[in-house]
């Protein structure tokens, strides 16, 4: 287990992380999300010790690793932009951290085969790093983040260099590995998606502040805040409160609280049809989202007026916490390091 | 940028122009003037005992200035690229200062210092140790005109790898000095390699800072480029192009022995 309390981290006057605790748990996969600047790029490294917080400590596995630098807090770290060694062949790379434990040759040849095999690049011994593509690239620097057999495993957006597939294709191997591997992981991403898919906690983090700490799942039902809700999936601002684009119910007549909106656009996105709204009295424009199903039974076309309700679940303002512009997906594609 | 091929034609003759008027034709007269008067006349002229004191007196002095200048240069630079300490820019005027000031200034400053009635000489004179007009003087002034050399090279290199390598090195369990060792010396060793034929040229080649402090004894504490410069004044011009092409030698062979380390560390 990694028990991080009350951790700040200032870098001049800018709060990186503010007074933060958690408890992450053992053998689990943990993502820490959040925008760019959140502080959870600097929480991973802070549990890492590649930063020194300014106040809190960080506990792993009951010894307190506060004061005790990267080299020997037992974990296995693996950077956004690979690290890879460049003038190590693809072997030495992997075998480094058993290399500098003075480990036997054979055993170290051996533990590199072996997790070569486990991440599928059985054969790459002798290549050198830029002979691989990125996605092998990272798969090297898993097996070489894993062959030191660390207590945590931390991967700081470990696939947002790569290209959309590649990064698709990473995410359910990196699970399946999880899976059998079984170290406590952590993983810092902006990407809700990512989160959702590989994690089974997730730490939202917003301006060096924890705001939200649970299973996908319940983070997307029960946001705790307009900002989780706005982070987790795409909203839409309806009067007082923010809903999902899939939870709003279009009428063709009047129907008591519903909203009077003209259809501004419809976009067919397969399966999925967005209906553009702007509402009546200047109250903004929102977008839809229904099956084709459903629109074909509305019967709309563009320049229609329709009334708009929130269906399901709707989240009614009670926080001080600031929501993200509404009615937008919150993942960018590409993010400098936080 | 595209440029029309008379455009880049008369770019490439500029250059070649520029290199030729002011390097190969110089250098090309200077050769052809050596071996005017036979080569037994030139091997001659290289093995007075002057000549060959000078020769291993440059080898010397270079030999113990170039590593020392090596290490501190790498130093220098892992300090100020990858530490977060006050007073950088300090560190770095300092370090640059051999190139902002005259050679000759250089030698005449440790003149003041070390000389006679300078502020460490008589008591470094007390404990018998002569700096001025003497090889640890002439070493000091040749290590400090090179100072700047490896820093320069070295410190853009590590500012391109970034940190990111040697903090995964230390999330590896390798020390300090394992991470230097085995990732950071590899990445930095063309810079390094560079900065090291430079500070060699330099070295070998120093004249200003050199001359003030050396007394020129001949046979005790004359370099190669003092001697080009004595044989020169004495009219003894063709012995002054003998010495010269000698230094010429030097230069290439550090070049060449650079490029062949290099080779072989590649191929590895």
């Amino acid at each position: 287990m990694i028990a991080v309390s009350g951790v700040s981290k200032h870098y001049g006057d800018f709060a990186a992380l503010d007074d933060v605790s958690i408890d992450i748990q053992p053998g689990a996969l943990t993502a820490l999300l959040g925008p760019s600047g959140s502080g959870k790029s600097t929480l991973l490294r802070v549990i890492a010790g590649l930063e020194t917080p300014d106040t809190g400590s960080v506990v792993i596995e009951d010894r307190d690793v506060t004061n005790v630098p990267p080299q020997r807090r037992d974990i296995g770290f693996v950077f956004q932009h690979y690290a890879a060694f460049k003038h190590m062949t693809v072997r030495d790379n992997v075998g480094f951290g058993l290399k500098v434990r003075k480990r036997p040759k054979a055993e170290i040849d051996a533990k590199v085969d072996e997790l070569l095999g486990i991440v599928g690049l059985a054969g790459y011994q002798e290549r050198y790093p830029s002979q691989l593509s990125g996605g092998q690239r990272q798969r090297m620097a898993l097996a070489r983040a894993l062959a030191v057999e660390p207590k945590v495993l931390l991967l700081d957006e470990p696939f947002g260099a790569l290209d959309a597939n590649v990064r698709a294709e990473l995410r359910a191997w990196l699970r399946r590995l999880h899976e059998e591997v079984h170290v406590t992981t952590v993983l810092v991403t902006h990407d809700q998606e990512e989160a959702m898919e590989l994690a089974d906690r997730i730490v939202v983090l917003n301006k060096g502040r924890i705001e939200q700490v649970g299973a996908p799942r319940e983070l997307y039902d029960a946001p705790a805040n307009e900002f989780v809700m706005g982070f987790l999936g795409p909203v839409a601002r309806l009067g007082d409160g923010l809903v999902r684009p899939h939870d709003l119910v279009l009428r063709p007549d009047p129907d008591g609280t519903a909203q009077e909106a003209q259809v501004t656009r419809i976009v067919h996105l397969g399966f999925e049809v967005r209906v553009e709204l702007e509402l009546a009295g200047d109250d903004g424009a929102i977008a839809a989202q229904l099956t084709r199903h459903e629109l074909e039974q509305l019967e709309i076309a563009e320049g229609d007026i329709v009334f708009v309700r929130p269906g399901g679940r709707r989240f009614e303002r009670p926080a001080v916490a600031e929501a993200p512009a509404p009615a937008e997906a919150p993942a960018p594609a590409v993010e400098p390091a936080a | 940028m595209t440029a029309s091929p008379v455009g880049r034609l008369s770019i490439r003759v500029f250059a070649l122009g520029y290199l030729a008027l002011l390097l190969a034709i110089p250098i090309g007269v200077v050769l052809y003037r050596t071996f005017e008067p036979g080569v037994g006349a030139v091997i001659d002229s290289i093995t007075t005992p002057a000549a060959v004191s000078a020769f291993w007196l440059t080898i010397e002095i270079a030999a113990i200035a170039v590593p020392l200048n090596t290490i501190f240069g790498i130093v220098a630079a892992l300090v100020l690229v990858r530490t977060r300490i006050r007073g950088k820019w300090l560190l770095q005027a300092v370090i640059d200062l051999p190139f902002a000031i005259s050679p000759v200034v250089i030698g005449l400053a440790l003149f003041l210092l070390f000389g006679r009635t300078g502020w460490l000489g008589p008591t470094l004179t007390d404990w018998g140790i002569q700096v001025i007009f003497s090889v640890p003087g002439m070493v000091l002034a040749t290590i400090f005109v090179c100072l700047p050399f490896v820093v320069r090279e070295v410190a853009p290199v590590l500012r391109e790898i970034g940190d990111e390598q040697e903090q995964a090195a230390a999330t590896l369990g390798a020390s300090r000095w394992q991470t230097f060792r085995r990732i950071t010396l590899p990445a930095i060793r063309w810079g390094v390699a560079y900065g090291v034929v430079l500070s060699t040229a330099r070295a070998i080649g120093e004249f200003g800072a050199v001359s003030v402090v050396s007394g020129k004894i001949s046979g005790e504490t004359v370099t190669l480029p003092l001697l080009v410069e004595n044989r020169y004044s004495n009219f003894d011009l063709s012995g002054a192009y003998a010495a010269s092409a000698l230094l010429a030698v030097i230069a290439l062979a550090t070049l060449l022995a650079m490029t062949v380390l290099q080779r072989k560390g590649d191929s590895r």
